[in-house]
């Protein structure tokens, strides 16, 4: 069987293992942005016990290396009498992750709203809730789309390491292929095709869109 | 206690393999950056691709790739080469777009002056254009090689003998294994901090010589 023809042959599994690594990272980006977001805002808390507890939350998150992570929910959560199968594990180290990571982006974005436009808020009486919501938060994360965007690809990558806590993820899939076809090469290099046809086209679009913010403003 | 002194001795496999990849990353991405500089639109768009490939595949399958792949080919390289060239193709990627941005950051001005004093290709780049673009990509190299660190785990996947590789085999023969992970995460973190301040300390020292 020439290369193409392996490839063909197991490109649907190969496929099926790319739709749970999408998910996963789809998964982490959904339950890890909004925390990531109160995250961002926790470290810019006065009240110092949020500030403290966020701000540490944020450097053991980006500190640690996600695999590390991985690893602690995995063999940790059993200890507490929960036994989840490895995608939900996944799921929750990399939010936690995507989470730690996105708050610093997020909170660069906040940090360049203009001074001017939160005092013009305050001074037209908007409670500081009502600041947050429709001047800060909405002009800040415009801000943070770039850093976010390029963020995203970069866990769609991390989320080829659930790999080592069993899930049948792309990396995974490709994996079980290879010892069961003794065509690592190949098999391999499918894989790597496949991340690579997401990541180079997401990498393009977000480029766009960072020039097309920059130039708006 | 025993799963900490485990851990602390497999640090300097994590660091060789930290350095390693570095140096291999720093060496493949001098000749990316000169070709993605390139005048000729092939040769950039190939750079572009190559550099574009490195990046958009993750380090985990670059190392399966290398460490299951190639002896398919007859190239076989042990855990900790493959875990070095591996990583080292992934930071090429990176690097070869940090120097891409420090070389912007030199002034043009900075080329001209070199062309109308008559200085070589060679002269030029070594005493006037790396000095200036080496200065504003500091933070970035440093950025990078401090994640690195965190990186260099995903060589355990191929049975590099380095923190996480320790900690997951302990783990899985004790059940209070997990306690072996906290020290991990504290010794990625305590290793991230030095090297975050010898980066600074090299920052302001070489501002301090550009001021001169």
């Amino acid at each position: 069987m020439n290369t193409f023809a392996f490839w063909a042959k197991n490109f649907p599994q190969m496929l099926a293992g790319l739709g749970v690594s999408l998910q996963l990272a789809g998964l982490a980006l959904l339950f890890g942005l909004p925390l990531g977001l109160l995250l961002a805002l926790g470290t810019g808390s006065k009240l110092r016990p949020v500030r403290w507890l966020s701000i540490a939350l944020v450097e053991i998150g980006r500190g640690a290396p996600a695999l590390v992570v991985l690893y602690v929910v995995y063999f940790g959560l059993p200890l507490l009498q929960w036994t989840p199968e490895g995608f939900v594990c996944a799921v929750i180290g990399l939010t936690y992750t995507t989470a730690a990571y996105t708050s610093e982006y997020i909170r660069g974005g906040l940090k360049a709203v203009s001074p001017g436009s939160i005092e013009a808020a305050q001074a037209l009486a908007m409670t500081p809730v009502d600041v947050l919501r429709f001047v800060i938060v909405p002009q800040g994360l415009r801000v943070a789309i770039p850093a976010l965007m390029g963020f995203a690809i970069q866990i769609f990558q991390v989320t080829s390491l659930a790999y080592s806590i069993t899930v049948s993820e792309l990396t995974a899939v490709a994996s079980g292929i290879s010892s069961s076809s003794f065509r690592a090469l190949e098999i391999f290099a499918l894989a790597g095709l496949m991340y690579a046809a997401i990541t180079i086209p997401a990498s393009w679009l977000t480029n766009k869109v960072e020039e097309r913010i920059t130039l708006r403003q | 206690m025993q799963g900490f002194w485990a851990i602390l001795m497999a640090v300097p496999y994590t660091l060789l393999v930290t350095a390693g990849a570095f140096l291999i990353g720093f060496i493949l991405a001098i000749p990316l950056t000169f070709l993605r500089r390139s005048t000729m639109a092939p040769v950039k768009a190939l750079a572009m691709f190559i550099i574009d490939l490195f990046r958009g595949i993750p380090p985990i399958v670059w190392l399966f790739l290398i460490y299951f792949g190639l002896p398919v080919l007859k190239i076989r390289f042990n855990p900790i080469e493959a875990g070095i060239i591996g990583l080292g193709v992934v930071s090429a990627g990176y690097l070869a777009e940090i120097f891409r941005g420090g070389l912007l950051a030199v002034h043009r001005g900075q080329f001209e002056a070199c062309k109308a004093l008559g200085l070589s290709g060679w002269t030029s780049f070594t005493r006037v254009i790396s000095p200036q673009a080496l200065r504003a990509m500091l933070p970035g190299l440093a950025t990078y090689f401090i994640g690195l660190i965190k990186d260099s785990s995903i060589a355990s996947v191929i049975g590099v003998t380095e923190m996480v590789f320790t900690a997951t085999t302990y783990a899985r023969n004790s059940p209070e294994g997990i306690y072996v992970f906290f020290v991990a995460a504290a010794v990625y973190i305590g290793l991230s901090v030095p090297f975050g301040l010898m980066a600074r300390g090299m920052e302001s020292r070489l501002q301090a010589a550009g001021a001169r």
